[in-house]
């Protein structure tokens, strides 16, 4: 076992470089149990927070269970409504991830195809899409988030579907967010394109299309990597600040920025477990995944090595 | 005087593949107004023998064993700040790149001046007066008007003297230098080598010059040391190893160096690469061998060609490629608003024929637009004026040119960097496959693979090459990977930019031997274009000579190089460094 892990870290620098980070290696372990206990939330959660009669008011405001007046059944005590908090906080946690994951889905797909294509064509649409990412730039990403939320709102009035709701924050974090992807990806580019194997398609005559997709894309995925797991913090974060803000993810389905809303009305009156927890969550979740992302960088850019 | 003895010197550095040793036991002695030589292939380890002497060995790499002793003192044994006080007064380096060993936001006399003074007690008028000498001693003329100058205002043969000025301003008595003219042109590099004579001579300066040309150690050095994957192989008086080398390696070295004196058919003697490591499954891929890609090549060029006999009319006889009046022009930089900025032209009133079978070598130094010319046949670069034709057929310039276009395919290109010529996140198949897919040569997969496999064993490559990456060959596997590619859109014409300027000289030899075979065979034509002029030498029927982007001279190969008409084309004879010992 260990001598073929040896032998892989020859083939593979990536995880040569792994084996040697405890930092990265620790990152890596919290990252997974937080991400795979999300997602198995259904199965390993005690109580599902989403069946408003999984709970009951009685039961409304427990610590946790190792203070004296906490009880076993709630581990981390509950909430205001009688919600068992580590259910909640693997629940929230879930949607977190779920909306980080997907609006950087769609922010990287958005950033790099625009990127790709001003690099390689340059000329007119470069210079008014990179400048319409300038002013972009120039603005935080919350206000852009905020506004495009905002907007969405305003125009899906009254009983907007939930669901639609979640859409409308995925699209609003991605498209505060693709800009990065689009000076990434233009950069690159810019580099590739000058290479020979670059030419030697366009002597054959290849479609700019295949050029841009076969050739030059894979060429330039490792500082897209990169600014992916960075930007994964990002997007979570966005979405916690936003649900904090109330114009987040629905009441019903918290996520993990609702529940530190929600504390925060507490955190004055002594019940301080309904904000720490799940700010720790997102604490332990954003660092490592930041640690991950830097990793990734350090690794992958021969310069910093 | 013994100046400089390295002895028993090893070299280590630790890897995750584990110790990797780059010299080993390397003996070797300078003497006082010595010229040593230090030759050798990529991976030699002649880099590291100079950077340990300069005690710039770059971590992790470690003296395992061995010392270096200069006038009495190991400098292996030297502190850093000690061996600080060395550098400059004794020891003093020459890069190979002046564009990047100069700092270009200071003026010559800044540089200069400081270095004096940094070793030297004496003010600041005494050492500009003593920098002005120097670059007067180093051939600059005008020191004294130029000092004020920047790096930049300079040429690179001017440049590399400045570098060598800034050397000599501390009174050094050994110098290496590292490849000092690889970067430069024939004319330049022969002055730069004349002066670094002188220096020996009249200083009795030692100097270590470490170079892969061998050309250049004919040129200049006392004494050679002949260095082969870290180890010496032979050494002693210049004349000796190169004119009677006695080494296996050696002897097939100096096989493989183009002499400009003559032509070969062949290069004899290979020095062959060392074998794909990891060899464990050598599978064949089924009907899969070097006659199957040759019998498909035939068939398809016989099939190409009578496609076109049919369509063509009467005249069949059309050169494969006509240039004539070609102006390129490059767009300016800043258009005015209102005037029009005419940019800087690369190339203007070119003219010449390409036959089927013909070789034709274009020569000229760097700037000339021997590039530019290839680019502007194959539409990277678009031409202004003149015309371009292929079998009767007008090419348009590249942006106007229709990708449909049958001469796309007809017209290949190799590069001369093997290292971005290959997409590396593509295996050697899909590299290979992409043209037969593209021009709808081979339409099932089976039968692709099959042909890759066979084309493979053609350029002489293993056939289980086409599952592995770019990134896992050498520069002249991958070069002949490159001649693949071209050779399977069934070209008429290569155009060769310089394509073995990266590689050794026994790669090279390899690569030249290679492309002779496949012209030979399938009777392409080439447009060779080289700075090398041994190497058009043994490659070119006829000749193009470019300057500043015009032709100096057009003709024969054999008249060319025994009795060139134009002045220029002389002048590049006379500076080419020729292995006269060998004659």
């Amino acid at each position: 076992m260990l001598s073929r892990l040896k032998r892989a870290t020859v083939e593979n620098e990536l995880l040569y470089l792994f084996l040697r980070k405890p930092l990265a290696q620790a990152a890596f372990l919290v990252a997974t149990v937080l991400i795979v206990g999300a997602f198995l939330a259904d199965w390993i959660a005690p109580t599902n927070p989403y069946d408003l009669t999984s709970f009951d008011l009685l039961d409304s405001l427990i610590p946790p269970a190792w203070t004296d007046t906490g009880e076993a059944r709630f581990v981390l005590g509950t909430d205001d409504q009688g919600r068992d908090l580590l259910s909640a906080i693997l629940y929230g946690a879930r949607l977190s991830l779920l909306v980080g994951l997907t609006s950087i889905a769609f922010a990287s797909v958005l950033g790099v195809s625009v990127g790709i294509t001003a690099g390689y064509m340059g000329g007119r649409f470069d210079a008014i899409v990179m400048r319409i990412a300038d002013i972009q730039l120039s603005l935080p990403a919350i206000l852009t988030a905020l506004l495009i939320d905002g907007v969405a709102r305003g125009l899906f009035p009254g009983a907007m579907h939930d669901d639609l709701m979640i859409v409308v924050l995925t699209v609003a974090i991605g498209l505060s967010l693709w800009v990065n992807f689009a000076r990434t990806a233009r950069a690159s580019t810019f580099v590739e394109k000058n290479k020979e194997y670059v030419q030697a398609a366009e002597i054959m005559g290849q479609h700019p299309l295949r050029i841009m997709l076969v050739q030059i894309l894979p060429n330039i995925m490792g500082p897209i990597m990169v600014i992916l797991a960075i930007d994964l913090a990002v997007a979570i974060l966005l979405e916690a600040t936003l649900s904090f803000l109330g114009v987040g993810v629905p009441a019903n389905q918290p996520s993990l920025g609702t529940l530190i809303r929600i504390g925060t009305e507490y955190l004055f009156s002594g019940e301080w477990w309904i904000v720490i927890f799940p700010s720790l969550t997102l604490i332990v979740l954003i660092i490592s995944v930041n640690i991950l992302g830097d990793f990734l960088r350090d690794a992958l850019n021969p310069r910093l090595r | 005087m013994t100046l400089l003895a390295i002895k028993d010197l090893t070299v280590r550095y630790p890897t995750r593949f584990g110790e990797f040793t780059a010299i080993e036991a390397i003996d070797l002695t300078i003497k006082e107004g010595e010229i040593h030589g230090l030759v050798g292939e990529s991976g030699a380890g002649k880099s590291t023998i100079g950077a340990v002497v300069m005690g710039l060995l770059e971590s992790p790499g470690y003296i395992a064993n061995g010392s270096v002793t200069m006038l009495g003192t190991d400098l292996t044994k030297l502190n850093l700040d000690d061996y600080h006080q060395r550098r400059g007064s004794e020891l003093g380096m020459i890069f190979q790149d002046p564009q990047t060993s100069l700092n270009p936001l200071f003026t010559i006399a800044d540089q200069l001046v400081t270095t004096i003074q940094q070793h030297n007690d004496v003010s600041e008028s005494t050492a500009r007066q003593q920098a002005i000498t120097l670059l007067d001693e180093v051939g600059i003329n005008d020191a004294e008007g130029r000092i004020d100058d920047y790096p930049h205002q300079f040429s690179g043969g001017m440049r590399q003297r400045v570098v060598i000025a800034l050397v000599l301003c501390t009174n050094p008595k050994l110098i290496v230098a590292d490849e000092p003219t690889t970067a430069l042109d024939v004319s330049i590099q022969k002055r730069i080598l004349v002066l670094l004579k002188q220096l020996a001579k009249q200083r009795g300066v030692g100097i270590l010059l470490i170079t892969h040309d061998i050309g250049v150690i004919a040129e200049v050095c006392d004494r050679v040391t002949v260095l082969r994957q870290g180890k010496v192989v032979e050494n002693g008086p210049t004349n000796s190893v190169i004119g009677s080398p006695t080494h296996e390696y050696t002897i097939g070295l100096m096989a493989a160096v183009p002499l400009i004196g003559k032509r070969l058919d062949r290069f004899q003697n290979i020095i062959v690469e060392e074998a794909l490591p990891d060899e464990k499954n050598q599978w064949r891929v089924p009907g899969a061998s070097a006659e199957y890609a040759e019998r498909w090549l035939h068939d398809n060029y016989q099939r190409l060609q009578n496609q076109e006999q049919a369509l063509a009319s009467t005249e069949t006889d059309h050169a494969i490629l006509a240039v004539s009046d070609l102006e390129v022009r490059y767009p300016p930089e800043n258009p005015g608003w209102f005037r029009k900025k005419l940019g800087h032209q690369a190339l203007s009133d070119i003219d010449f024929h390409l036959h089927r079978g013909e070789v034709l070598g274009v020569v000229g130094e760097s700037g000339s637009g021997k590039s530019t010319l290839a680019k502007a046949i194959v539409g990277l670069v678009d031409y202004t004026q003149g015309s371009i034709s292929s079998n009767g057929i007008v090419l348009e310039p590249g942006s106007r040119r229709s990708r449909k276009n049958e001469a796309r395919r007809r017209l290949q290109m190799i590069f001369q960097d093997p290292y971005s010529s290959l997409n590396n996140r593509r295996t050697v198949e899909q590299i290979l496959s992409e043209p037969l897919k593209f021009y709808s040569l081979v339409d099932s997969r089976a039968d692709r693979r099959k042909l890759v496999a066979s084309v493979l064993e053609l350029v002489e490559m293993p056939q289980q090459t086409l599952r592995r990456y770019p990134h896992q060959f050498s520069g002249g596997q991958r070069q002949r990977i490159a001649i693949a590619r071209s050779l399977l859109c069934l070209p008429d014409l290569l155009i060769c930019d310089e394509p073995t300027s990266a590689l050794d000289v026994s790669i090279q030899a390899h690569v030249l031997n290679l492309l002779k075979d496949l012209q030979d065979e399938f009777n392409m034509a080439i447009l060779f274009i080289s700075h090398n002029l041994a190497v058009v030498r043994q490659m070119a029927d006829r000749v193009v000579v470019l300057k500043d982007g015009e032709v100096v001279e057009q003709g024969d190969s054999d008249v060319f190089f025994t009795a060139p008409t134009a002045e220029y084309s002389k002048l590049l004879l006379r500076e080419t460094p020729s292995l006269s010992i060998l004659d």
